[in-house]
């Protein structure tokens, strides 16, 4: 029996070295297609735990009809409809293809994704483009407005952004997020910070590289005006510093949480990619005008990679404008949430401080033993989508990983190390 | 550290009783640890409290508590 300790002390020590020794750097974007070789025709990547047509939610349903049209393999979205009811389409998680997407997180063969390089490690990680806020893809919008943008950003703002980062050495995330954390930023549901820094990082470059002065204000204007252009970033960071922790045998250390909208699920460091699966559960949140509860879908995206390396609602205290925003309580409640994360997670992060928390670091690597131990759920910021396809975004809130996934897991490892 | 020797000298047991009579004389200063509810139904009726989450490990599933136990320092 001791030596299981050992062997867990050990893998969760090396979890934590991996994840803290990571060094995220956006150094491209380019077609997914080149980026994940094995994307083609009629393949769909989504977000959370592999779903089928039958299971999926309403707004994945109103996604996947959209990009179907998006990429030309339907006329219209009835048909596209049609064709996945008839299992014209492979739909495969992000997460099996070094990806990640937020909310419904679609990833097809010509969307531009943005790559972030973990230097310290040598792999890579994937994610589309923010498109913005109101009626957008992630949100299970599909109109002709929707799919215009997908084109704009597959033509113009995905080619003009690997330009100007192929003409630079890239973007270091690692400290643009910490000035970020320091500036009130979360980096899931407040990425006002992040996002401004990284145009200030990128704007000379975009400037010397783009050679059309229309094109370039577009650009411009669009990252601009988009407070959230920095999730999709930070997303594919995420990915980065997590994957190299993935398969450390008899780890205990979360290395995915993830939803589809209809599953919630969690993949273990010492049990490699098998997926751990519970119900999803409803966010508690606000609403924009004109919609209230009734209209949301359960929680969806593979965002909370954000949370799985200590930001997003782990690092609440360092947003207490979130903590409105979202409904989580009073900006006191804030520090509140941040403190309970520690006690579900194995170290703090160096370099990623909280000033408002005189300079302790965010809560990182998830620990199911401590989630299953206390109880206390991993807490999770969220966008929350209309439960009907073709709506977009109806609020923002706070939604809770189910314990069940913990505790299945917790047998799994258990079973893995030899002690049930 | 202090040697015995050192130590003040054991309450008498009068000195002892009197000390339950000022807790109720004076005003309450509670901790409660575990459900919440108690602490906000004193905290309703201005009752200083300082509440200690704590819940059952595991939820109080001993099967997992057991498996916890072997996987844990």
């Amino acid at each position: 029996m001791s030596d299981v300790r050992q062997v867990l002390r050990e893998a969760n020590a090396e979890a934590v070295r991996r994840m803290l020794a990571a060094e995220p750097v956006l150094i491209d974007v380019v077609a997914a297609a080149d980026a994940i070789p094995e994307l083609g025709e009629g393949m769909i990547l989504h977000a959370g735990p592999p779903i089928s047509w039958e299971r999926m939610c309403g707004p994945m349903r109103g996604a996947v009809a959209g990009i179907a049209v998006f990429e030309g393999w339907a006329n219209d979205l009835d048909a596209a409809a049609a064709l996945a009811a008839r299992g014209a389409f492979q739909f495969r998680p992000n997460h099996d293809f070094a990806a990640v997407g937020p909310m419904t997180g679609m990833t097809t063969a010509s969307q531009p994704v943005m790559v972030v390089e973990n230097q310290a490690s040598g792999n890579r990680a994937f994610c589309t483009i923010n498109e913005g806020l109101g009626k957008v893809m992630r949100f299970g919008g599909n109109d002709a407005s929707v799919l215009t943008r997908l084109a704009w950003l597959r033509d113009v703002l995905g080619p003009a952004l690997g330009m100007a980062l192929r003409s630079s050495e890239g973007i270091e995330l690692k400290s643009l997020v910490a000035r970020g954390l320091t500036m009130g930023d979360e980096m899931h549901q407040r990425n006002v910070a992040c996002s401004s820094l990284l145009l200030r990082s990128l704007v000379a470059a975009l400037a010397s590289t783009c050679g059309n002065r229309t094109i370039l204000t577009t650009i411009l204007s669009f990252i601009a005006s988009n407070d959230q252009f920095f999730l999709n970033i930070a997303m594919a960071m995420g990915k980065a510093i997590t994957d190299p922790v993935r398969d450390i045998k008899g780890a205990s250390v979360v290395t995915a949480m993830s939803r589809n909208g209809t599953d919630f699920g969690i993949r273990v460091s010492g049990l490699g990619d098998e997926w751990f699966t519970a119900p999803v559960e409803m966010p508690d949140g606000l609403y924009f005008p004109g919609f209230s509860a009734v209209d949301a879908n359960p929680d969806m995206g593979d965002s909370t990679i954000v949370e799985t390396i200590g930001l997003g609602g782990f690092a609440m205290a360092a947003a207490p404008a979130v903590a409105g925003f979202v409904g989580a309580g009073a900006p006191s409640d804030a520090a509140h949430i941040t403190h309970t994360m520690r006690e579900i997670t194995l170290a703090e992060n160096p370099e990623w401080t909280i000033p408002a928390l005189d300079y302790q670091g965010v809560p990182t690597a998830i620990d199911i033993r401590r989630v299953v131990e206390t109880g206390i759920a991993p807490m999770i910021n969220t966008g929350i989508a209309h439960r009907e396809p073709g709506v977009g975004q109806v609020g923002a809130g706070v939604v809770r990983a189910p314990l069940a996934c913990f505790e299945s897991a917790l047998w799994a490892l258990g079973k893995r190390l030899g002690v049930t | 550290m202090s040697k015995t020797s050192e130590l003040p000298p054991a309450q008498s047991p009068l000195e002892v009783k009197a000390t339950p009579v000022s807790l109720i004389q004076g005003s309450p200063r509670v901790v409660n640890v575990g459900l919440s509810g108690f602490a906000e139904a004193l905290a309703a009726q201005g009752v200083a409290v300082i509440q200690v989450d704590w819940s059952p490990p595991a939820r109080g599933d001993a099967d997992l508590a057991t498996l916890l136990s072997k996987l844990s320092d």
